[in-house]
């Protein structure tokens, strides 16, 4: 079993139209630092690899860095924590979204089951709330839509904290995306994009995790 | 594929092999069963102990030596109690007198560890594909068949019959569901229990009851599917034609947890289940008795054509728990519209509620209940209606009756008129849901505390269910609700 470094488990699901931050992807500290003042302040670096599975477990991801010296810091502290086994790493730049909540999609395929797809209430408490709705695979459209329906916590999909209503088809996209990954290619095990941020309504895949057979 | 299962629930003739003397034994309750619940084809019996100079008879029937003495064409069911090493002969003497399906009571076929056993069980699968038998069973009740007058099945009940369908991995939830029938007023039309599936499989029996022309909505109980995606395409075709109510026995097991991802940990065995059966346009109900309220909805009702619930009530705190019920379910209690609104304020006493739950707050004459479940039925935004209260007026009635004062003047009188008032409410609950096509359900506890009341009585007796609780009936509400949501025909 192998997992896709965070860049590459975006790009491929970007080729299934998830949605995803402008971001860059960089070797050194110094590019770290002009891809953060391009990109804007504030902004999030975090290091990735082939071998990161679970960056926030490992101390791998660095917030709201407001200015250039923060973002030189950053960098560096990255790039000293990859360990020899973490093969070849870069840090990935991104803008910062402010989200009150976060979402989870998922996919998996199960020895009973098959592939299956998953939506839910994501982030820290992801594991905790237990929150989630599954639907096997493939699936249409609406099955995707109703998926949302499931969910205990559906408040989170209305106006929320200030903050405008989930965008409902933009949500559908995510899933519909991570679903059809999964159908596309029989070497995927499970994939994670946790989470997904809602920025002015729209949902938006901060982190993502593509296992391989 | 869908098997041909006409043999099982609708055989020209049934044997009982294996047929005995003594009354604790499955082989002689079955043969009780089948005999006296009414069957009307040919009914044989064997056992082994015939010979030419030692008849055997069993209730009436002289029994057979073997199945092989079936008159050829004469039967085309046999119920098996012989002992699993016997069991291959007998069903190859039945294919040779022109049987077509076999129910398997016997255990014995490798359940749990027994190489033996197992190997009996291979040699049946083969035999069923060879001879073209549709086996059910083994190690399972039987099945019940209410519109061939049908009960082979070595345990009870023999139920009314109505329109649920049954297929349950547990022989007595098969019987729990039945039990319900009379109580719950909508009848059975088909149960088996599948017991090992070692042929037939619960997807087997849905498919076949997705055309079956008796058959009005479906109760499943399962623990284990097998091939799930099997099951899942097959109940999502059953859906499409029939409502499928679905008890998920062993959901408190999880699955693997060993996940590196999220998704992973998340992925219990349970929950993708849960999806599957939303998927599917399965009803997902807790137990068999909340399984049996929304099967009798859906087979009476059909569907709602959208969320909106209006509550008619004569007990405001019935109606105030009501409300209650309905705040986290699919369905709404709705705001009453202002024609609506105008319509009832024609008929209702002054001191209505004004508002929904639509309570006449004690004030009603005879005609205010049954003209306010018309108008309600009859508006268009009205996707359902809940009446409370059903019974109350007979319940006087009885303690009068009881008391001993019952022969004072009047006392008679005024029974007959609650009684009539109860059975007119409820009359009107049947009539007016078939002339509108928009559900009517009841809700009173003197649906079970008081069977006999005249109001659950009268429902029971045009086939309709009367809820126990406000929650029951919400729950059988939300059951409809998806039904309309599956079918597309919401508003």
């Amino acid at each position: 079993m192998a997992t896709l470094s965070e860049l590459d488990s975006k790009t491929l699901l970007v080729d299934h139209g998830l949605p995803v931050l402008p971001e860059r992807s960089v070797p050194t500290a110094d590019e770290a630092v002009q891809a953060a003042d391009e990109l804007g302040y504030p902004c999030v670096m975090k290091l990735s690899g082939d071998h990161i599975a679970h960056k926030t477990e490992r101390n791998l991801v660095r917030l709201s860095i407001g200015n250039a010296d923060q973002a030189l810091d950053a960098a560096n502290e990255l790039l000293a924590a990859a360990r020899p086994d973490d093969g070849d790493v870069t840090v990935l730049v991104a803008p910062m979204v402010a989200s009150s909540r976060e979402f989870i999609v998922g996919a998996q395929r199960s020895p009973e089951f098959g592939p299956v797809v998953m939506v839910g209430i994501g982030g820290i408490f992801a594991e905790a709330l237990e929150d989630v709705a599954f639907r096997m695979l493939p699936a249409t459209p609406s099955d995707f839509d109703a998926m949302l329906d499931d969910l205990r916590t559906d408040a989170l999909l209305g106006e929320f904290r200030g903050e405008p209503a989930v965008d409902r088809n933009g949500l559908v996209a995510v899933i519909e995306s991570v679903a059809s990954a999964m159908v596309a290619r029989d070497d995927i095990v499970a994939i994670d994009v946790n989470p997904v941020l809602i920025r002015d309504g729209a949902p938006i895949a901060v982190d993502a995790l593509v296992e391989l057979a | 594929m869908t098997v041909d299962l006409q043999p099982l629930f609708e055989p020209a003739g049934v044997v009982v092999a294996g047929a005995s003397t003594h009354p604790g034994k499955f082989g002689f309750a079955t043969l009780h069963n089948i005999l006296t619940c009414g069957y009307q084809g040919n009914v044989f019996a064997t056992n082994r102990g015939v010979t030419p100079d030692t008849p055997v008879e069993i209730l009436g029937i002289d029994c057979l030596p073997s199945v092989r003495d079936v008159p050829d064409g004469h039967a085309d069911l046999v119920y098996v109690c012989v002992p699993a090493p016997a069991v291959p002969e007998v069903l190859r003497d039945a294919a040779a007198v022109g049987i077509r399906a076999a129910f398997i009571a016997s255990a014995g076929f490798g359940e749990g560890d027994d190489a033996d056993g197992a190997a009996i069980g291979a040699e049946i699968v083969k035999i069923a594909a060879e001879l073209k038998l549709a086996i059910a069973g083994p190690n399972g009740q039987g099945l019940v068949s209410t519109p061939a007058s049908l009960c082979a099945q070595f345990v009870a009940p023999w139920p009314r019959r109505g329109g649920i369908s049954i297929v349950s991995q547990s022989g007595n939830l098969a019987s729990g569901a039945m039990n319900h029938a009379d109580a719950g007023g909508v009848g059975v039309a088909r149960a088996v229990s599948a017991g090992n599936s070692l042929c037939l499989g619960v997807d087997d029996y849905l498919g076949w009851y997705a055309g079956d022309d008796e058959t009005q909505s479906i109760i499943a109980y399962v623990e284990g599917v097998g091939d799930a995606r099997r099951f899942y395409d097959v109940l999502a075709e059953t859906s499409r034609s029939k409502p499928v109510v679905v008890v998920k026995g062993g959901s408190s097991s999880e699955g693997a947890k060993a996940a590196a991802s999220h998704t992973g940990s998340l992925a219990t065995d349970d929950r993708i289940f849960d999806g599957l059966l939303r998927q599917a346009g399965a009803w997902r109900a807790p137990d068999v008795g909340a399984a049996f309220g929304a099967a009798a909805a859906l087979g009476v009702h059909g569907h709602m054509r959208g969320p909106n619930v209006a509550v008619l009530t004569n007990a405001g705190g019935w109606g105030v728990l009501t409300a209650d019920a309905l705040e986290p379910s699919l369905v709404d209690l709705m705001t009453l519209p202002d024609d609506l609104h105008a319509q009832l304020d024609e008929i209702m006493p002054p001191r209505w509620s004004a508002s929904n739950p639509v309570d006449v707050a004690g004030g009603e004459t005879r005609d205010t209940i049954p003209a306010a479940l018309r108008i309600l039925a009859e508006h268009d935004e009205v996707d359902a209606v809940l009446l409370l209260g059903l019974g109350i007026q007979s319940n006087t009635a009885s303690l009068f009756r009881a008391g001993r004062f019952a022969d004072e003047p009047d006392i008679e009188r005024i029974c007959a008129f609650h009684e009539r008032q109860d059975r007119l409410y409820a009359q009107t609950v049947v009539d007016v849901s078939a002339a509108t096509g928009t559900p009517i359900l009841a809700a009173t506890e003197l649906a079970i505390a008081d069977p006999a009341n005249p109001g659950p009585a009268t429902l029971r007796e045009n086939g309709h269910p009367c809820y126990a609780s406000p929650r029951d009936a919400v729950a059988a509400l939300s059951a409809l609700y998806a039904r309309g949501r599956f079918l597309g025909a919401l508003r």
